[in-house]
């Protein structure tokens, strides 16, 4: 896209807003929809990556260390990694914490 | 040479996408629209028309097999009626807001319940607002013609938008009427082939019909509005280049005598040519009467209107549909519309007739004529009247 969204006007549409671009989606930004965002003891994980299995957005990945880390540009704030993790890693803060 | 033979319409239509040379009929029978595709089954079952005739499971379907057909470039062609319309409506939006060009023709007919085989505009202004062109024809020639216009019309880089085209149900579809045929050559040097600039294919993948969050979404839909109302100038040099290739000339209102008439009446669709018979009556007994057909229903042509009706002192509006607890006449509501930042304009005077199939005869529209005129100079406390009701 040549443009941010928010700055393309009607004009810079193509012929019923087609997207030209293949996997443009990986620039919309879901993070944004977040009340709670995960917080992580890494001292207490194993690296099971039960939470990267659980992630319905799939925007878990390893970090420098190889601990399981969510990318908070697409994370939604579900809170399922927090709920599924066996060692209690991951704690659900509200997000103007 | 063109040959002129007699026919039933709905056949006429099937040979008129024939001639169009279609490359895809997605299409579910439904009366009194089952002859057009009917035929359309045989011409390809016995080789005569090299197309994929796609036989679906409903009309959902069939508009949706039709949106996949035109958005890889293939010329597509489905037709439908009544309730069959109202089952494709959500994807007619689609089509329209994917901007993808396809015609259908529609053989009108009212809405259930009660249930009702029969001809009126119900189902056409149960789609108005779909973002589809929309032409109104009055006999089975304007249909042939209109449904090679369509095509070329929806499939024009400018436009690139599906058309409907509108004919009455049984009073037109079911009819045999003398039609003339162009030859293939002269069908072929109107009807240049289709050329979808963006069209699905593994080479360069697009996505079309994507999710738009509210950032871009008003910026689409103006787009498709500013889009629609351009096509308007495409239209009008289609039916311009139609008429110099085979001498027949449409455009969006159509006038019958209107010079010095005081009492204009106003139809659409087929019932027209009725209404022309009376007018030419009233003209051959001295009086002042004219007749405005209505032949471009989307978009809206407001300034023909306004100057088709400018100088009447009576404007005698028949609609064939209801808007249940709005303002009567669809068609009227619109060229109410049309007029009233006018200084000078006639007194609308708003009739719904012809509902579910039932006729208007000669003397009806001399009564229609005769009734909206009282109405006009004594006042009415109806906002519209249902012409013929048994009260």
């Amino acid at each position: 896209m040549t443009k941010p969204e928010g700055e393309l006007t009607w004009k810079d549409l193509e012929i019923g807003a087609i997207v030209t671009e293949p996997g443009s989606a990986a620039q919309y930004k879901t993070g944004d929809w977040r009340s709670q965002r995960p917080t992580y003891d890494f001292a207490k994980c194993i690296k099971c990556a039960l939470c990267q299995i659980f992630c319905p957005e799939g925007c878990i990945h390893q970090n420098a260390d190889e601990y399981f880390e969510a990318d908070l540009f697409y994370c939604k704030g579900c809170g399922i990694c927090a709920k599924e993790c066996l060692t209690k890693v991951i704690t659900m803060v509200e997000e103007e914490e | 040479m063109a040959k002129k033979v007699g026919m039933e319409v709905s056949v006429a239509i099937g040979e008129a996408v024939k001639l169009a040379n279609a490359d895809v009929v997605a299409a579910y029978p439904i009366t009194p629209q089952t002859h057009i595709v009917e035929h359309l089954a045989s011409l390809v079952a016995d080789g005569e028309l090299d197309a994929a005739y796609i036989p679906v499971e409903s009309e959902h379907s069939a508009m949706s097999a039709c949106l996949g057909s035109a958005a890889v470039g293939a010329r597509t062609f489905t037709a439908t009626a009544g309730q069959g319309l109202e089952l494709m409506h959500e994807v007619l939006y689609v089509a329209a807001s994917m901007r993808l060009p396809l015609v259908m023709t529609v053989a009108n007919r009212a809405l259930s319940s009660p249930l009702s085989v029969w001809g009126d505009h119900s189902d056409a202004m149960a789609v108005r607002d779909t973002g589809w062109i929309q032409l109104f024809t009055e006999n089975g020639q304007e249909v042939v013609d209109n449904v090679f216009c369509a095509f070329r019309i929806a499939e024009d880089q400018k436009v690139l938008l599906p058309v409907m085209v509108h004919l009455d149900g049984f009073h037109l579809s079911h009819v045999i009427e003398p039609i003339v045929f162009p030859e293939q050559s002269e069908v072929d040097k109107f009807l240049p082939p289709n050329h979808y600039p963006l069209v699905l294919h593994p080479d360069k993948p697009v996505t079309m019909g994507d999710f738009a969050p509210p950032i871009i979404y008003s910026e689409a839909k103006w787009a498709q509005e500013v889009n629609l109302r351009a096509s308007k100038e495409v239209i009008l040099q289609t039916w311009q280049d139609f008429g110099k290739a085979f001498g027949r000339y449409y455009s969006p209102v159509e006038s019958y005598h209107t010079e010095d008439a005081k009492v204009l009446l106003l139809t659409m669709g087929s019932f027209s040519e009725t209404a022309m018979t009376v007018i030419d009556k009233l003209r051959g007994e001295g009086r002042e009467v004219g007749l405005v057909r209505l032949r471009l229903w989307r978009p809206f042509p407001f300034n023909e209107i306004r100057q088709a009706v400018k100088n009447a002192e009576t404007l005698v509006v028949v609609d064939r549909a209801l808007s249940f607890g709005g303002p009567g006449g669809p068609v009227c509501s619109e060229v109410k519309s049309a007029l009233y930042g006018e200084a000078k304009k006639p007194k609308v005077v708003s009739f719904v007739a012809g509902l579910g199939g039932r006729d208007i005869t000669p003397a009806g529209f001399e009564e229609i004529i005769n009734k909206g005129i009282e109405i006009s100079q004594k006042g009415s406390d109806n906002e519209f009247e249902i012409f013929g009701v048994r009260e």
